[in-house]
């Protein structure tokens, strides 16, 4: 695993914008047209990359693919790690796809567009590097970075009250992210009195934590050092208390800014859930799990209450945010697999939706300049493309069955009501129930905003003489509807090749010192034999054939009813 | 017959020094002998000097350490790789001072001998264990200082600046060689080295001089090093003296200064359980006084000073890591701490001079306004300095303060890491504001370009690429120096 490789087709696309971010520099400020194809280039180069990387991606192991290995920093155990593994995969993709989407909206941008152009692709170039980042100060320099031309998306090119929004934002972020970086190296010290060898990589520091030596000289430490990560996650995500930076930054960001924020920035924090707080701290998380479910409970319904009362297209969007967020949450903290598979597929679903619901927005409020409900109404009959795209997002953020929103949000329920009613974790079956609420709250206030926008008379003269979607905005905004309609109708494209990944890092929660599936042991592989998920060691260190049976079947899941104990318990017997 | 020992020169140890000593006379001769208006030849024969010397440091690494000159001097890796710190910042002061200077129409041209004797007195600090040579390093440093500071002398500020530094600079060196001579009274000795000695077999009232006499040194010290509560110059003084000397002091005579503290720290050793927990709580002042108060300046130069405080206050986090378990960690934290530091710092400074126009300057955080549009290469280097500053990866910057919390953690310093921290945190308020004046606010006034000259970007595009190179090129420039 250590052996240098050079860089390869990975590091190609998580460094191919930065690299057509610096030809857009070269271009003169002047041909703006010139500087927004080109970025428009770079951005689809990117996704064509990452859809390669999808193509050679094999779903039946939990270990990191495209591995990348280029040393760095040797005596501070520091080096440039990348790869991917089910999680990550997807989130790159996301990211690619959601970004090309973002550069193409971006042509309304009439200011300074070199400028936004660079922060864009500077933007994705960072996003990428956080979900492909196998060590862990690599992850928190790209974590960090895109909190730079973040700042800038939204301090130049933002609403009114920008300035003040953008360094809410940044200070939320760094103040959460610091202290991350303080429990990364106490990992890393711990770690180095361990093993003998300074390294920053979370394969190494995931091994020492599987076979329950790293906590074992300081169990005192685990809880600290938990909260460090969960907290700059949370932050990122956000969950209440921490999300009031959200909506800010949201209604102030340019509308490629909120697609990208709401698409892709959130993720790294549940992303770094499903990397960090799930893998590391296996015997902390059971006592920090009712927290952080009570948490994803209180977004859920805080986010769809105060959603319901906004006047404003932009904000109830922002806050509904926080809602989804929480059903994301709710699957990964409920440590089943149900929950973890429905957590990380919502998570895609929200970038999908709610990203497309920002680009709407962002659509008319080009055409209109507000974003208030009372300036519109009737815009069904005036921009009918408009609105049945408009109406099959919001059902789709809604939850309705056959789109990408029900799938995520029934798993993730599904998995949080599975530890519920088992009372694991010291958890209750009215967290659950309160949870499912959520969902019909959420239906209240995004029927209540179609109904505002596009029924009732058409009354203001201004939206009389709207004209409906240009065709390159209906390709746009259409892709994304497909998008929304493979998910919900195809969702094991997505959640195949999560499964794996999404059994092995519930196996590392959940397991007891010893047992745990370590990823920088190729000779381990995690299998679903039967209705029970578990560790199987291949000798020859290769993957046999049939070793993983994946299971996408929910009423597999279902069946799965034993609690980790009696897993343990079975384990132990063999 | 009376029989003087003159003790062995080794020439070749000293010879950095010498060189730049002899560089700053020569300079002035230059300038005796130069055409009107013209200080071009007194700037290439300073820099010429300069990298001199730095070659000569690099001949010396290959030389056996030890102590030279009867105890005067020291050659070890630490006294040649800071001075070698020093050369480079100074070349750094230097290479934009004189598109400045004609600016703030200053341009005298015995700036650049002055700058150079500052810049060799911070050498013989760096370079020595006894405590007198360490006081005449402070002072050489200090005298030419206080001259600089009030070179622009039609400005009330910067005369200000100049009298305030003298004052308080002359009463901490007051201090200084006050501690000085109870630390010979203790030990018979003006030599670090003999500290250690005298603590273990000396009595109460002895051990009671030498900690006293410590304290005395360490306040000396700690005023140069602007620790709080020995700050209160710093601001006044950044403010009103020329910008290219408030980085020559912020650069060079904080990394003299912290070396000094180096070797005064490791001769009293022994003494650590006294002093390790009052400079915890000075750093701790340090960084938090610093950085608060920066949150509620309004001139650019004045958040630079306070930023430099506290960035003190970082610097100490990692002397103290070091000292309270030397075995396990080394030098290279602080040395790569400093470097990074001067290059952010100086880096700031060189945009900051931009502000200086037809013989006035104003330094307000609103001259910044509309920076991209008027210099896009300084704007986008301040950009670099500011992400440095606060500690952003893939900066210099970060790779310093995630080594000094590395450090920190690992010798159970824990408290002080997590104050570093929380202070990075307010220390964004202030380093977004300048970002946000240079980068996003729309120029107030109109007309007046911007007096950018090939040096001064020279200067910008060489602080910034090399914030960027001193981080990923960090295992090649850590093997090179040696440090452990």
């Amino acid at each position: 695993m250590n052996q240098p490789t050079g860089f390869g087709l990975l590091s190609g696309v998580v460094f191919l914008p930065i690299v057509g971010a610096l030809l857009v520099a070269l271009i003169p400020k002047a041909q703006v047209a010139a500087i927004r194809y080109a970025a428009l280039i770079a951005s689809v180069a990117t996704f064509g990359l990452s859809v390669v990387l999808l193509h050679g991606f094999s779903s039946s192991t939990f270990h990191f693919q495209w591995v990348e290995f280029v040393p760095w920093i040797a005596r501070a155990g520091i080096h440039y790690r990348v790869g991917v593994d089910g999680f990550s995969i997807w989130l790159v993709l996301l990211t690619t796809f959601l970004s090309f989407i973002s550069v193409w909206f971006s042509f309304y941008i009439k200011d300074r567009v070199k400028e936004y152009m660079l922060f864009m692709l500077a933007l994705e170039t960072a996003m990428l590097g956080v979900f492909v980042s196998l060590d862990m100060i690599v992850f928190y320099t790209f974590f960090e970075f895109s909190l730079i031309p973040m700042y800038f998306l939204i301090a130049i090119w933002g609403g009114n009250r920008r300035a003040y929004a953008s360094l809410k934002f940044f200070l939320f972020t760094f103040a959460g992210s610091i202290f991350m970086l303080l429990g990364m190296i106490v990992l890393f010290v711990l770690n180095w009195r361990l093993t003998g060898t300074p390294s920053f990589s979370i394969l190494d520091i995931q091994s020492a934590v599987a076979s329950g030596k790293l906590w074992a000289g300081s169990p005192h430490l685990e809880p600290w050092v938990f909260w460090a990560f969960a907290v700059a996650f949370l932050v990122k995500c956000p969950a209440f208390p921490f999300h009031t930076w959200l909506p800010d930054a949201h209604v102030e960001a340019p509308t490629a800014g909120s697609v990208i924020l709401a698409g892709v920035l959130l993720k790294m924090g549940t992303y770094g859930f499903l990397r960090f707080c799930l893998p590391l701290f296996p015997d902390t998380l059971p006592s920090q799990v009712p927290i952080l479910m009570l948490l994803a409970v209180i977004g859920i319904i805080y986010g769809a209450v105060v959603a319901a009362v906004q006047p404003d297209l932009k904000k109830l969007v922002a806050y509904s945010s926080v809602a989804h967020m929480g059903f994301v949450m709710l699957g990964i903290f409920s440590l089943n697999h149900a929950g973890i598979l429905g957590g990380s597929f919502q998570q895609l679903s929200h970038g999908v939706s709610t990203g497309a619901l920002f680009l709407l927005v962002g659509l008319i409020y080009e055409r209109r300049h507000t974003r208030e409900f009372k300036d519109f109404g009737g815009l069904k009959a005036q921009m009918p493309i408009f609105a049945a795209i408009f109406l099959i997002i919001m059902l789709s953020s809604a939850g309705l069955p056959g789109t990408n929103g029900f799938v995520g949000e029934f798993l993730a329920l599904l998995g949080a009501a599975e530890t519920c009613f088992n009372r694991l974790y010291g958890l209750d079956p009215a967290f659950v129930v309160i949870a499912g609420g959520g969902v019909i709250l959420a239906a209240v206030y995004l029927l209540y905003m179609f109904q505002q926008v596009f029924y009732g008379p058409n009354t203001n003269p201004d939206n009389k003489r709207l004209k409906d979607l240009k065709p390159w905005e209906v390709v746009m905004a259409g892709s994304l509807v497909v998008l929304v309609f493979w998910g919900g109708l195809f969702p094991n494209t997505f959640i195949g090749p999560m499964e794996a990944s999404a059994t092995a890092t519930r196996l590392m929660a959940t397991l007891p010192a010893g047992q745990r599936p370590v990823w920088s042991d190729p000779s381990q592989e995690v299998s679903a034999a039967g209705n029970q998920s578990q560790l199987v060691s291949l000798g020859d260190g290769r993957l046999g054939a049939g070793a993983i049976i994946a299971t996408t079947d929910v009423h597999v899941v279902w069946q799965e009813e034993h609690p980790p104990e009696e897993v343990v318990n079975h384990l132990g017997a063999r | 017959m009376f029989d003087f020992p003159v003790p062995p020169v080794d020439w070749l140890a000293i010879s950095p020094i010498v060189i730049v000593v002899v560089t700053g006379m020569l300079a002035l001769f230059v300038e005796m002998i130069r055409p009107k208006r013209n200080n071009n030849g007194v700037v290439g024969v300073c820099l010429l000097g300069l990298v001199a010397a730095a070659w000569a440091v690099g001949v010396n690494f290959g030389q056996p350490e030890g102590e030279l000159l009867a105890g005067m001097a020291v050659r070890d890796r630490f006294g040649l790789v800071f001075e070698l710190l020093i050369l480079g910042a100074t070349f750094m002061c230097l290479l934009f001072s004189e598109g400045y200077l004609r600016e703030k129409r200053i341009p005298f041209g015995e700036f650049y001998p002055l700058v150079l004797w500052s810049a060799a007195g911070g050498m013989v600090m760096a370079t020595t264990r006894n405590l007198l040579v360490v006081f005449l390093g402070i002072e050489v440093l200090s005298i030419a200082l206080y001259v600089l500071a009030g070179m622009s002398r039609s400005e009330e500020r910067s005369e200000e600046s100049a009298l305030k530094y003298f004052l308080l600079g002359a009463f901490a060196s007051g201090f200084l060689l006050y501690g000085i001579a109870f630390v010979f009274g203790a030990t018979g000795s003006l030599h670090l080295g003999s500290l250690a000695a005298a603590w273990t077999s000396g009595e109460a009232p002895t051990r009671a001089m030498l900690v006293f006499g410590l304290a005395l040194i360490l306040i000396g010290l700690g005023f140069k090093n602007a620790f709080v509560p020995f700050h209160q110059w710093t601001p006044d003084v950044y403010q009103g003296a020329p910008t290219n000397v408030t980085a020559f002091m912020a650069a060079v005579s904080k990394i003299a200064a912290i070396a000094a503290l180096w070797r005064v720290l490791e001769g009293a050793q022994v003494l650590s359980v006294i002093w390790l927990p009052a400079l915890s709580a000075v750093a701790i002042l340090t960084m938090t006084v610093g950085n608060l108060v920066a949150i509620v300046q309004k001139d650019v130069k004045r958040i630079l000073a306070y930023s430099s405080i506290s960035h003190a206050g970082y610097v100490l986090v990692g002397v103290l890591a070091h000292f309270k378990s030397p075995g396990e960690i080394g030098a290279t934290t602080v040395f790569y701490y400093l470097l990074s530091y001067s290059l952010m710092t100086i880096g700031a400074f060189a945009v900051v001079s931009l502000a200086a126009r037809g013989g006035r300057e104003v330094t307000g955080l609103a001259s910044l306004n509309g920076l991209w549009k008027r210099s896009p290469v300084a704007a986008i280097s301040l950009l670099v300095f500011v992400i440095s500053l606060i500690g952003i990866p893939p900066t210099a910057g970060f790779i310093g303060k995630f080594l000094i919390f590395r450090d920190a953690l690992q010798t159970g310093l824990t408290p002080l890491a997590i104050v570093l921290a929380v202070n990075s945190v307010v220390s964004v308020y202030y380093y977004v504001g300048i970002a946000r004046a240079a980068f996003v606010a729309e120029e107030a006034e109109e007309g007046e370009g911007a007096a950018m000259n090939p040096a001064l970007a020279g200067t910008c595009a060489l602080c910034a690429v090399g914030v960027f190179a001193a981080a990923f090129l960090f295992e090649p420039l850590v093997s090179f120096m040696g440090l452990r």
